[in-house]
């Protein structure tokens, strides 16, 4: 098994997220994780999902998304050609004597203290799995109480837009 | 005297005024339909109401929304049309559910447009309330909800677009009852807004090269016609195809009539229940072309032993089912008429000394079929051989007329027994096996061909899951002719309980034979619903009574054919075992190594 990154652009209908969801529980892929927003063009949303599948049947899962009418286009992020990012808020016990060793630690990850209390803080992190997971494991002695964390956003590097295709009369 | 000024007359570019219910009504009419199946309940008196009040389309009133669902498919099945269905809201819409999931498996082109509550009691548990576009999500090609009338154009010309293009299949249309009681103008769309649906027909050029030079360099080619062929209307272009390349023909269960049977090209029906030639031809090719087929496992049998020594080229106009599989040398996406227009050509514009001579192979093969003609054993309990009676319906009514079945071994007999010659001649349920199919499918047909003479091959246990369609056939002169092959079980059940279970038949008997407790008593029930029905037993009786039946269009016919429980379906390939050990009858493998 392997991840893959594939972005979806998708009208934006109702139902549309279950009729995603839906075909990756009939079909019997993983979704590892989803990020669902909007797009710079009106009426389309673009759907990051990251699955864990084998190369063949990514092939299928990729056919079988395109078969969805709403579905608009699919593309496989590569890692080396596409920028990927995991959003994260972490909160974190501490006390007196723990504080500064945890605010250096955010501070090394360029990670940013958003809410600060007596007894914990929620320290924000953006960035790629690796450092995502990085940061959660030097954190994990002083007691993690919380996770919040976003699907996997990427996006292609260069100057090519996945939308552009579409609305250059592609329209039917 | 006071004048009273006229209204102004309306401005001819001003779009009428209609309700949801007469959009619907419009644009079906627009879309050229003249036949809808349905029955009213609450969500959808609106729609019913306008519908009363006009006569360009057609309203047959069903008995229950399984059967106007199964009627809408035979009817597209039959002719290649959109088949509708319509039903309320809840269970009239959940009722629809085994009829839009056979339609899915089968291809079947077909909207079924629903009622639903009223928009401002979605989603609060109200009476008659079903989810119904999130249950048929997995078992349509797509839905649509509609909640306001200006919506109504718009989705019903997408659902039929969607419902007959690409590869086709069921959409459903969901209109809330509001929606169709409330007013709006109605504007037909030029264009359709569908960014994301655009299914290749046109094949890649070098695909179409590749696949004729695959096929000019086999020694065994196979030709393995599925479904599609018959979805795609290439009958023509594959009788072509065929004869230019000599390859050998098999037809699938869903291609049953995309070949015409007596060609001498054709070797039958593949898979669980094929001949042997056929499934055996599989096994030794060197070439498979799949032609609107998708390597069912009732087909391949065991798949990582399917035909282990083929290189495969696979025509499909939907990408998903190309190596889905099993993997395609040469995947070819496109509509499988087109595509095979085109390999036509490129076939023939190679050189005739590159293409190898196929005298082997096809003297291989018509050992086969010398070896291994499909037969069957007369029973020897006195009853009457089911196969006997298939066969003699087909041979006396013709290739000209429509074959409906339920699900079962009286299936596999219509398959194997009844020769057909013309595409859309063999309505069955193939991927979705339902029981029940068989009435209301040869229904629907009879609706879209009138002038056909059309037959159900049914079962007993499956006549008992519909046959409540024979008040529908009666009451709107809908003469169809049901062959009940009655041998008071579940027969194909009972067959692996016999083969595989050691003999237990545990729950298949159904006490419907004559010499059982003849509940329900067919003929009796025939006669209720205002058929001619009668019983046969005896093998000379079974001619006549398929000639009276011939001759009876005033009413429809049901026809109690009392056969033995003990006949099975041969030739069968167990489940789950290579196609190489396909049995000819009981524990009778041919020798097939030997050369």
């Amino acid at each position: 098994m392997s991840t893959h990154v594939l972005s979806l652009l998708v009208e934006d209908k109702p139902g549309l997220l279950t009729r995603v969801a839906g075909l990756f529980a009939r079909r019997g892929f993983n979704i590892d994780s989803l990020a669902v927003g909007r797009t710079e063009v009106p009426g389309l949303s673009r759907i990051t999902v990251v699955v864990d599948v084998d190369k063949l049947p990514l092939e299928q899962v990729t056919k079988q998304l395109n078969k969805l009418v709403n579905v608009v286009k699919i593309v496989e992020l590569e890692p080396e050609q596409s920028v990927q990012r995991e959003h994260m808020l972490v909160k974190v016990k501490v006390d007196n004597a723990t504080r500064s060793q945890i605010l250096e630690a955010a501070t090394l990850f360029r990670a940013r203290v958003v809410d600060v209390t007596t007894d914990a803080l929620v320290i924000e992190v953006t960035g790629d799995s690796p450092k995502c997971q990085a940061l959660l494991k030097l954190l994990e002695p002083y007691g993690i109480k919380e996770i919040a964390q976003s699907g996997l956003l990427a996006i292609g590097r260069g100057g090519k837009s996945i939308s552009e295709r579409v609305l250059k009369g592609d329209r039917a | 005297m006071t004048i009273t000024p006229r209204p102004a007359p309306p401005r001819s570019a001003e779009p009428p005024i209609l309700t949801g219910s007469g959009a619907v009504l419009k644009s079906l009419e627009l879309l050229g339909v003249t036949d809808v199946f349905g029955i009213p309940g609450g969500a959808i008196i609106p729609f019913y109401d306008e519908l009363m009040q006009q006569s360009a389309i057609r309203h047959i009133l069903v008995r229950h929304e399984q059967g106007g669902g199964h009627a809408a498919e035979g009817y597209a099945a039959a002719t290649g049309r959109v088949g509708v269905c319509l039903a309320t809201s809840g269970p009239g819409a959940t009722n629809l559910v085994t009829a839009i999931a056979d339609a899915y498996m089968d291809s079947v082109p077909m909207v079924a447009i629903t009622g639903q509550v009223f928009s401002h009691l979605i989603g609060t548990d109200a009476f008659q309330e079903a989810d119904i576009t999130g249950i048929v999500m997995p078992i349509t090609k797509h839905t649509f909800q509609v909640t306001r009338p200006e919506g109504v154009p718009a989705a019903i010309k997408a659902a039929f677009h969607i419902a007959s293009t690409g590869r086709p299949g069921p959409v459903l249309v969901d209109i809330t009852k509001d929606a169709q009681a409330d007013s709006a103008p109605f504007v037909w769309p030029e264009k359709l807004d569908l960014p994301g649906y655009r299914p290749v027909t046109k094949a890649h050029g070098k695909q179409i090269t590749a696949a004729a030079q695959l096929l000019s360099q086999s020694q065994r080619p196979l030709l393995y016609v599925g479904g599609g062929v018959i979805r795609a209307k290439a009958s023509a272009e594959l009788l072509d195809f065929a004869e230019s390349t000599g390859a050998p023909v098999v037809t699938t269960l869903m291609a049953r009539g995309a070949f015409p049977d007596s060609h001498p090209q054709h070797l039958g029906m593949p898979g669980m229940h094929g001949a042997v030639p056929a499934v055996l031809a599989f096994q030794e090719c060197d070439l498979i072309i799949a032609l609107g087929a998708r390597f069912d496992d009732r087909v391949t049998g065991k798949v990582h032993e399917f035909a282990p020594g083929a290189k495969v080229i696979h025509v499909d106009v939907d990408p998903a089912e190309i190596s889905k599989i099993r993997t395609a040398d040469v995947p070819i996406v496109g509509d499988v008429r087109d595509v095979l227009s085109d390999l036509s050509i490129a076939f023939q514009e190679l050189a005739v000394d590159e293409r190898p001579d196929l005298t082997d192979w096809w003297e291989r093969l018509h050992g086969l079929q010398e070896r291994f003609p499909l037969g069957f054993t007369e029973p020897s309990d006195g009853k009457l051989s089911p196969q006997h009676v298939i066969q003699r319906i087909g041979a006396i009514t013709g290739p000209e007329a429509i074959y409906a079945a339920g699900v079962g071994q009286h299936q596999m007999w219509a398959a194997q027994f009844i020769k057909y010659e013309r595409p859309n001649s063999w309505l069955n349920s193939g991927g979705a096996g339902t029981m029940g199919y068989g009435v209301p499918a040869a229904m629907g047909a009879k609706v879209a061909e009138p002038d056909r003479v059309v037959w159900a091959i049914d079962g007993d246990g499956c006549f008992q899951m519909t046959n409540q369609e024979l008040a529908t056939c009666t009451l709107n002169d809908i003469p169809i002719k049901v062959a009940i092959i009655n041998n008071s079980s579940l027969g194909m059940v009972r067959q692996w309980q016999s083969l595989f279970y050691e003999g237990r038949h545990s729950f298949t008997d159904l006490e419907t034979g004559s010499d059982a407790k003849m509940i329900p008593d067919f003929v009796k029930l025939g006669d209720a619903y205002g058929c001619l029905a009668i019983r046969v037993t005896k093998p000379e009786e079974v001619d006549p009574a398929i000639k009276l039946a011939l001759e009876t269009n005033d009413r429809p016919v049901v026809i109690d054919f009392i056969v033995s429980k003990d006949s099975m379906v041969w030739p069968m390939v167990p489940q789950g075992v290579s196609n190489s050990f396909v049995q000819y009858a009981v524990d009778h493998s041919p020798v097939w190594e030997e050369e």
